[in-house]
């Protein structure tokens, strides 16, 4: 049973330096080889501005315009549910401002626990709530593919094994906290390599789009 | 030597009260989270109990245990109760010394053979490791645990060296220490880890022991879990400030004057499964966190490696930022390596542009 400890020490330990040096080759060969390709260059006089629109863009297209609303709630507000949820319990966990912190040496304040764990409850919940409706949904179910699941898996666990840590419902405690860190450490390894990469690139493209229609002269 | 006399006989003679005796078990009970009409019964089994011969072996060890279980209180019922075991061998408080001690320790377990306890503090070099970097009267740390296990009824490791290797078993572990739980297989062992544990957990234990005649319930890490099964942090009375997000920050700030939660300054609270929390040190004066300092975690195993005292919980033990911006640099020219491989595929593409007619696609079907 030591060995739970051993395993605790070795995720907070050399597996952290492991997992964030892959992290960080897979971030910078995927972001450097996005903005060095660039674009072909546009020859056509500009009628508008690229900066301005291309960041209103990158707010405006987070929002579903009420057509995508009406004709996929579900996808819509569970999604949203979900996000901002998940980016609570990373980002507003007492434990997790420390640990970053530590590493980049900036810090923010925290939400009391009880709420960060009501929002993970309600992560969760939304999560398989995504999941049952993609096997459900004929049409999403075929488009489908083993990646999607994958990304949903390593998506779902860093936050049921965080939630069964805090509650102490895995026995013994340093297994629980080691494979909550293990958890995390895996979805920063796949994120560079697979959709998950859209936490960088959703607002980099969509500020490419608002550009394009910027220089163009129309609205997007 | 084991006696005659029963606990009973020898409180009384003590010159404790009934009352003492029977507040003794109702708190006993409550620890042991046992209900409160089991009381009658564990005052039943301890009036009765005869002296337990106990064979106390001193390892790789600070006497630090020894210490708190000795002197952290004038005399109180729980040190009756220690009195109360017929202690046969212990370096420290024995009177004998030299042969006369290791003869002590052997007339002991012949007498008792199959009954006594063991207690242990301290690690012991194991069997991969040079055995002379503990030994006493010539004997091997492991050679004489060997030996006087072997008639044991059962194991108590007494200290996180004994439970868990502790200080000497901390990187780089010279003298190749091993707990006592890695070397006795055949016999009960009991954990009571702590640097040092609480006294009165190391009594808790034994008035378990004498009432029930049996080993208690042990946790993943052979702890009991009357002590050790809650952590610190769910005991902890500055636990609502955890809750709230309020925290001192440094040693002298408002939030430390305040008494808020140590989190930040390390505390290991929420790793640690201890009773200081309830049961408090120095007769229940006060404990670690009560005085302002974070909880080490020092019942649990390898504390000493388990990264800074006073960096927090979730903060990573050796984090490497010179390998991880390594990895990030290497990742940049592998990045830009790629572009300037599909930029010249591309070039090559439109330089050596061959069309394929309609007709030649047709034929390719």
């Amino acid at each position: 049973m030591i060995d739970s400890v051993d395993f605790l020490l070795w995720v907070k330990g050399p597996m952290f330096n492991i997992a964030l040096a892959i992290f960080a080759l897979g971030v910078t060969i995927r972001l450097v080889e996005i903005f060095v390709l660039g674009r072909k260059p546009n020859y056509a006089e500009a009628r508008g501005g690229e900066w301005g629109p291309g960041l209103r863009t990158m707010v405006t297209r987070s929002v579903a315009d009420p057509g995508t609303f009406q004709r996929a709630p579900f996808d819509v507000l569970v999604g949203w549910i979900w996000h901002v949820g998940f980016l609570i319990a990373l980002l507003l966990f007492i434990p997790h401002i420390e640990l970053i912190k530590s590493l980049l040496g900036v810090g923010w304040p925290g939400l009391p626990n009880p709420v960060v764990d009501a929002v993970t409850a309600v992560t969760l919940v939304a999560l398989v709530a995504t999941l049952i409706h993609r096997l459900r949904h004929p049409v999403k179910r075929h488009l489908s593919t083993f990646e999607d699941y994958l990304i949903w898996t390593v998506t779902f666990l860093p936050l049921i094994t965080g939630y069964l840590a805090y509650h102490r419902l895995i026995d013994p405690y340093p297994l629980a906290l080691g494979l909550h860190i293990l958890s995390a450490q895996i979805f920063l390894i796949v994120l560079p390599f697979t959709k998950l990469t859209h936490m960088f690139t959703a607002f980099i493209a969509r500020w490419y789009n608002g550009a394009i229609f910027g220089r163009k002269g129309v609205s997007s | 030597m084991a006696e005659a006399k029963t606990l009973g006989e020898h409180l009384r003679e003590q010159g404790v009260s009934r009352r003492g005796f029977l507040k003794f078990c109702t708190a006993t009970a409550s620890l042991m989270a046992l209900p409160p009409t089991m009381v009658p019964a564990i005052a039943a089994a301890l009036e009765q109990a005869r002296r337990p011969s106990v064979i106390w072996l001193s390892f790789q060890e600070c006497t630090g245990c020894t210490e708190a279980l000795t002197r952290s209180y004038s005399p109180t019922i729980e040190d009756l109760i220690f009195d109360f075991i017929s202690l046969d061998y212990h370096h420290t408080l024995q009177a004998a010394s030299g042969d006369a001690a290791e003869h002590a320790r052997e007339e002991a377990m012949r007498a008792n053979w199959g009954q006594y306890l063991v207690i242990v503090d301290g690690s012991l070099p194991g069997p991969d490791a040079n055995p002379g970097y503990s030994t006493i009267a010539g004997i091997s740390n492991w050679t004489m645990l060997e030996e006087t296990v072997e008639g044991a009824a059962a194991v108590i490791a007494i200290g996180s060296c004994a439970a868990f290797g502790g200080l000497p078993h901390a990187r780089p572990n010279p003298t190749g220490a091993v707990a006592v739980m890695d070397l006795v297989h055949d016999k009960p062992v009991i954990n009571v880890p702590g640097c040092p544990p609480l006294p009165m957990v190391m009594t808790g234990v034994l008035a378990q022991y004498l009432t029930f005649g049996q080993i208690p319930e042990l946790d993943a890490y052979l702890r009991p879990r009357a002590f050790f099964g809650q952590s610190i942090h769910d005991r902890c009375y500055r636990r609502p400030f955890y809750d709230k997000g309020l925290f001192a920050a440094t040693f002298d700030d408002e939030g430390a004057r305040a008494g808020w939660c140590l989190y930040r300054l390390g505390c290991k609270g929420p790793s640690t499964y201890n009773a200081c929390a309830t049961m408090r040190w120095n007769g229940g004066t006060s404990w670690p966190v009560e005085a302002g300092a974070p909880c080490l975690g020092c019942s649990e195993s390898r504390f000493w490696d388990a990264g800074d005292f006073y960096k927090a919980l979730s903060v990573p033990t050796d984090f490497d930022a010179g390998a991880v911006l390594a990895a990030g640099a290497a990742g940049a020219v592998i990045g830009g390596a790629a572009v300037a491989l599909s930029k010249r595929r591309a070039r090559n593409e439109a330089t050596h542009r061959a069309p394929v007619t309609v007709d030649e696609l047709e034929q390719k079907q």
